[in-house]
């Protein structure tokens, strides 16, 4: 009964969906505030069906009810409550409702947060964004019912993919759906504002906090996704450059694009159409990730759920999202023109510049992603494109994003003198070069990337204390406090992120250098040595869990005399699945992960044992971290409510006259 | 309207073609490169008569099939009465290599076992499976330790090889062999190769 | 003036992050050399019989993708066809064959698909090259569209270059807080 009280309710999400697709577009277009008024009701309403739809499935994982396909093919009685729970969303049809629900729930953030807006406008967002959930219920009843009954009903379930049996995945995909479908808001910001042909700097301060929420859980979920991969999959990688990777990737660097376009156009009104396009494309590859992930036209080790009928569908959603934007785009932005002025050597300017070094890296990772499809389809044999191709692509764009990131709040806004400018970070450009080398050298890894990557990271580190020393000494004078107080949230944001990317470049690089590895075979009381530190056997325990055999290692971790750590990796057997899975054990550390996974037994009845040494690995982390507090820093400046109180005297004083 | 904003929308058609066309596709199945080359040559043992080595040049002048199989295959069961089929129709000579018989049964710890005994062990599994569900192969070789599936460049097994008269590869096909994609691909593949020949 | 008041402090804390990583980096690269087989009762053998020779096959097979795999590297995945192909790599190496040669031998068998590093081809040409175009593309596109705004700018306020420089110099006390201002701050 519940399923069908689910299933029903989508039905009528959908219903509510065409409501908020058209009733609010009509009013806008005829100036009808009565039917202008019908989205908020009707977004808010659409979200009350999906969650309850959504708490039905979440009810028959809970309950183990096997008479739900879904529940059979991605659940069983011993699994774990949480991996119930998580497990919703471990497969194609729930993944695709969890999509639609995060969709609903950033429409109610709108509808909530949108009360200074003119009512046109918020009337013509929550219509874009209505059609596009209308596209995604439908996706979801028409080829992907995840209400399917299953009869007769199996006595026990499948279980979920062990891989996503782990404490990273509850987090992972809800904030990386978060941030993905999060870009709808700007993308339906900037259609809202072609069709109303008013788009304009407001357009653009509106636009700006919701690109920077968005932001922030894609970064989020980035990098939970990477930390899981980093211990889930035993041997501690934690980017692959796979297709799905670039999916989420792709759009986070055009969000990063957009975040700063956004910015041009706030200050200068300049640059619309070029904003317009970023909010537009990075909405589009979000919408092209799901569809690369879902269809399996690429494969990927992460696509879990693939089926090609089903790719057909969201292909056509895909055409006629993306294609209709891009029409109404090529209808309208040629008449958005003008601007305020800047010089050739301006903030601005060297936005801009970063603006198309992070389209061009976002372009090349699509490039690389769709190649080997491209050749496919035309005949022309089959290639795989991996990580060599990508990090040699790569780091060479993103070596002048960094330095112009660095470089680029020092100059001023709308005009500044280039000489002076230099001079002012030439001192500090030579010193991470030098930095750089001497670091390479007292490690004694000498080599390009080491090199380049210490020294970036130098310059980043470098630059963002003479950057905050100036600010505060700028206001010659004063107090401290008052000069630390006049410095902006969103200054501090744009501060934390850029270094939280050096902090991110310093871990990848020491880790990429420095990372040793060693498997041994192992018996009870042998030891290994790896980087300075011991690792002796202590023997292995049953630990069978509630739906797994497992067995587990006790490593003892000595450096010296001292003891660091008792590590205890796993072999496990999921019994539903039959599928072996090794959970590693690490001692995290501030300047080195130790990090070890156990293997097989072997005849003699030692046991396999990887043990690995990974300096600075958690820097990539924090790295992430910092970026994401910084937008969060960002997103939460007292500019914003403050603007957004004065619009809203100023909108409910035009309403009277 | 002007062209230069149209770009965009033609570049994501262009790419939104390609996506379509990717659904049509394949992407586990990998073209050989062998194609139209010389077999790779080897020699390996009959499963009837392990002391006779088989050799490709046995076969010089017949256009041929080699089916890679092992007892434990899934799909290898799935096409196998197809194969018998086949060779009650008397349509082409079929020579199977038993790939990894033992130690690529994942239910087999092989690990460590002596190689007399491992192929003793491979010889009664698949003479075993050969009984149950009928022998359609001029003769089987055992690739013991999937060396020659390598040759072959074999990923996955049952994939089936045609070889013409001369010891060249001309066609593979991937996966398991149904009645439609024999009628449809493999036997005018075979007709076009006799033509040739 | 301003730029001399930076270099003071920035060179301090240049001294002090170079002693600093000097005193605390060594320690990392000794701890990350090669590890040393120790000898004696109670050490575990390693897996390889010679890591050296374990650590190229594992560089090289990273490189290199399972084919049965979704998406994986041989030296990523345990399927068995990556296992037969990692030894088959380690076999070679051992005999003294380069990797050039190694790649060779599984190109001729399993296609270019077995390389996740593509070879430079005429089918891989823009792949390759795509990324330069895009680049040069794109900063050509702004460096123009900037300079056209630029010109547009002047002659919509029908000022001479000399009028706008002179203009900026005097609204100079202005520019620090042009931040603020924005063109809807007029309405």
């Amino acid at each position: 009964m519940i399923p069908e009280l689910g299933h029903f309710a989508l039905v009528l999400a959908l219903v509510l969906a065409l409501v908020q697709a058209i009733v609010p577009m009509i009013g806008a277009s005829r100036n009808r505030l009565a039917l202008m008024a019908v989205g908020r009701p009707a977004a808010q309403g659409q979200f009350f069906f999906i969650l309850f739809s959504y708490a039905c499935l979440t009810w028959a994982f809970i309950q183990s009810d096997f008479s739900v396909q879904l529940a059979a093919a991605n659940s069983h009685s011993a699994t774990p409550l949480m991996y119930k729970i998580t497990g919703v969303w471990g497969n194609h049809e729930g993944s695709l409702l969890l999509w639609a629900m995060s969709l609903s729930l950033w429409t109610v953030a709108v509808t909530v947060f949108s009360r200074n807006l003119p009512d046109a406008f918020v009337a013509r967002v929550l219509g874009v964004l209505g059609w596009v959930s209308t596209g995604f219920l439908s996706f979801l009843l028409v080829t992907s019912n995840p209400f399917e009954r299953l009869l007769p009903a199996v006595p026990d379930g499948r279980d979920l993919n062990p891989l996503l049996q782990d404490p990273g995945m509850i987090i992972h995909p809800p904030l990386l759906y978060m941030g993905y479908v999060g870009f709808s808001v700007a993308f339906a910001f900037a259609i809202a504002a072609l069709l109303s042909g008013r788009l304009d700097a407001a357009w653009a301060r509106w636009s700006r906090p919701w690109t920077t929420v968005a932001w922030v859980f894609l970064t989020a979920g980035i990098a939970i996704g990477s930390g899981w991969a980093y211990y889930e999959l035993g041997w501690g990688g934690w980017w692959f450059w796979d297709p799905v990777e670039n999916a989420s990737f792709m759009p986070w660097l055009l969000g990063t694009a957009l975040m700063h376009s956004l910015a041009v156009t706030e200050k200068r009104g300049a640059f619309r159409s070029w904003t317009v396009l970023l909010a537009i494309s990075a909405f589009s590859l979000s919408l092209l990730g799901t569809f690369i992930v879902r269809s399996g036209v690429i494969t990927s080790v992460h696509a879990f759920a693939t089926d090609p009928k089903r790719g057909l569908f969201i292909l056509a959603l895909l055409v006629i999202v993306i294609g209709v934007s891009l029409l109404l785009y090529a209808w309208r932005a040629p008449k958005l023109g003008g601007g305020g002025s800047f010089s050739l050597v301006s903030r601005e300017t060297s936005l801009l510049g970063n603006n198309v070094l992070l389209s061009v890296a976002s372009a090349s990772v699509l490039l690389g992603t769709m190649y080997p499809l491209f050749l496919d389809a035309l005949g022309m044999g089959k290639i795989s494109v991996g990580p060599p191709y990508f990090e040699s692509v790569f780091i060479p764009l993103m070596t002048p994003v960094v330095v112009l990131m660095m470089f680029g709040p020092f100059l001023r806004w709308k005009d500044d003198d280039l000489a002076k400018a230099v001079r002012k970070v030439a001192p500090a450009f030579v010193a991470s070069v030098l930095i750089g080398l001497g670091t390479a050298y007292a490690v004694d890894h000498v080599s390009w990337r080491t090199v380049l990557g210490l020294s970036l990271a130098a310059w980043v580190v470098l630059a963002s204390i003479l950057l905050l020393v100036g600010r505060i000494t700028e206001r010659a004078g004063a107090a401290m406090g008052a000069r630390l107080r006049s410095i902006t949230a969103a200054w501090w944001g744009m501060w934390l992120a850029h270094l939280g990317v050096g902090v991110f470049i310093i871990g990848v690089t020491l880790v990429g250098s420095l990372e040793a590895h060693v498997d041994v075979k192992m018996q009870n009381g042998q030891h290994a040595e790896l980087a300075g530190y011991t690792f002796t056997f202590r023997g292995v325990r049953d630990a069978d869990g509630p739906n797994y055999d497992a067995a587990r290692a006790t490593i003892d971790v000595t450096r010296g005399e001292r003891a660091i750590a008792t590590l205890t990796p796993e072999k496990r057997l999921y019994l539903a699945q039959g599928m072996p899975m090794t959970e590693a054990s690490i001692d995290i550390g501030p300047f080195r992960d130790v990090y070890v996974s156990l293997g097989e037994q072997i005849e003699d009845g030692s046991w396999i044992v990887s043990i690995y040494y990974k300096p600075f690995i958690s820097w990539i982390w924090l790295g992430c971290i910092m970026m994401g507090l910084g937008g969060v820093f960002a997103a939460a400046d007292r500019r914003y409510r403050r603007l957004a109180a004065r619009e809203a005297t100023v909108a409910a004083n035009q309403r009277v006259a | 309207m002007k062209a230069k904003f149209l770009v965009p929308l033609l570049l994501f058609f262009a790419l939104a073609g390609f996506l379509a066309f990717g659904l049509t596709l394949n992407p586990r199945e990998v073209p050989s490169p062998l194609i139209d080359k010389p077999a790779p040559a080897f020699s390996l043992a009959r499963l009837d008569d392990p002391a006779r080595p088989f050799a490709l040049e046995e076969m010089k002048g017949q256009v041929w099939l080699l089916n890679v199989w092992a007892s434990w295959c899934v799909a290898c069961r799935q096409e196998h009465p197809v194969l018998v089929r086949m060779a009650q129709q008397k349509l082409v000579p079929v020579v199977g290599l038993n790939y990894k018989e033992v130690r690529g049964d994942g239910a087999i710890n092989a690990r460590g076992m002596a190689l007399e005994a491992e192929t003793a062990l491979a010889i009664e599994r698949a003479q075993r499976w050969l009984d149950d569900h009928g022998d359609p192969y001029v003769l089987s070789v055992l690739d013991i330790d999937g060396r020659v599936g390598i040759d072959f460049g074999v990923y996955g097994v049952p994939e089936t090889f045609l070889i013409d008269g001369e010891g060249r590869i001309r066609y593979k096909h991937i996966g398991p062999i149904t009645p439609e994609s024999l009628q449809q691909v493999i036997m005018p593949k075979i007709e076009e190769v006799r033509r040739a020949g | 003036m301003r730029a001399e008041m930076f270099v003071k402090p920035v060179r301090r804390l240049a001294v002090a992050v170079a002693v600093l990583l000097a005193a605390a980096l060594p320690a990392v690269a000794q701890q990350a050399a090669m590890p040393q087989q120790s000898a004696g009762p109670g050490a575990a053998p390693t897996v390889a019989a010679d890591p050296q020779l374990e650590a190229d096959v594992m560089e090289l097979s990273h490189k290199l993708r399972c084919l049965v795999c979704q998406n994986q590297s041989i030296a990523e995945s345990n399927a068995p066809l990556a296992l037969d192909l990692r030894d088959q790599v380690r076999e070679q190496l051992a005999a003294g064959r380069s990797k050039n040669d190694v790649i060779d031998y599984l190109v001729a068998r399993y296609g270019d698909f077995v390389l996740y590093d593509p070879p430079f081809k005429a089918t891989t040409l823009l792949l390759w090259g795509g990324p330069v175009l895009l680049l040069v593309g794109g900063a050509g596109w702004l460096a123009w569209r900037l300079r056209r705004r630029q010109g547009e700018l002047a002659a919509m306020h029908g000022l001479s270059e000399a009028e706008r420089r002179r203009a900026r110099e005097l609204l100079a006390g202005d520019a620090k807080q042009s931040s603020s201002e924005s063109p809807e701050s007029r309405s």
